[in-house]
């Protein structure tokens, strides 16, 4: 049978459609580099990690990345029987992905923790929650830095 | 080493209340280098632990990108009156611990 140009191309079309959605769907909402992920997963392991619930308060523009205050807080009733397990915070392009994780349990009445922290360059800063449950949420934001922290020299 | 914790002396039973608290220390992250081009060896507060009674309420591990003079502030419910035992472990055997008390109504 002969196939006319036009049944190819719509064939062809039909494949790259099918190609692409998987691709669009395995991939992250926004592009992170690979070690911010695999840092991820070695909390979380391969359970889904879903958007919401967690909140992070840290300034959109940062003078100063040697110290950054940071809260993370988490809609949770904090009961025995729901709360938050833990919170893991993590950066895009420091040296090292971590930040920071902080183990709470029920007698900790409100899910939030303040620190200060080290940004060494403009970028996101993910916060994950581990509830009882054991079900993930997370929340990002973006930071400018315009004084970049931990590589600097030592005079 | 010095070590500033803020607790409430007082508080009603049943109530969340903050604890805050700072200490000292450098937080030297091991990716710096000297002008010589050595890398400056890595110092830093590894973990974090807050005992009320005895009984653990919270823990954080901590990473070089905690800026130096660590703080940190979460909440716990008030349950009994009695002590709350801080102690901060690091590298090179670094450890560091601090108590505050409250009474509880």
């Amino acid at each position: 049978m002969q196939t006319t140009r036009r049944q190819f191309l719509s064939l062809a079309g039909g494949v790259t459609a099918a190609g692409t959605i998987p691709i669009v769907t395995l991939r992250p909402l926004e592009a992170t580099p690979a070690m911010l992920n695999t840092a991820i997963r070695n909390v979380v392991g391969e359970a889904p990690i879903r958007t919401g619930k967690v909140k992070l308060d840290i300034p959109p523009l940062v003078e100063n990345g040697n110290t950054v205050p940071m809260t993370v807080s988490v809609a949770s009733p904090m009961t025995a029987d729901d709360y938050v397990k833990s919170i893991h915070v993590f950066n895009e392009k420091n040296p090292q992905p971590n930040i920071g994780n902080f183990h709470l349990g029920p007698s900790s009445g409100r899910a939030q923790v303040s620190t200060r922290i080290r940004l060494a360059d403009t970028q996101k800063v993910v916060a994950i929650a581990r509830l009882s449950d054991d079900t993930f949420w997370q929340v990002a934001a973006d930071i400018v830095v315009t004084l970049a922290a931990c590589t600097e020299e030592v005079n | 080493m010095a070590a500033l914790i803020n607790v409430p002396a007082k508080a009603k039973r049943g109530a969340i209340i903050e604890i805050r608290t700072l200490t000292s220390h450098i937080m030297e992250t091991g990716f710096r280098h000297t002008a010589a081009g050595d890398v400056v060896p890595r110092d830093i507060i590894t973990s974090f632990t807050c005992r009320y009674n005895g009984a653990e309420i919270f823990r954080a591990d901590l990473f070089p990108a905690i800026a130096a003079n660590p703080y940190l502030s979460f909440f716990t419910v008030a349950k009994e009156s009695g002590k709350f035992e801080f102690e901060w472990i690091g590298d090179n055997g670094y450890s560091s611990t601090a108590s505050a008390s409250i009474t509880v109504e």
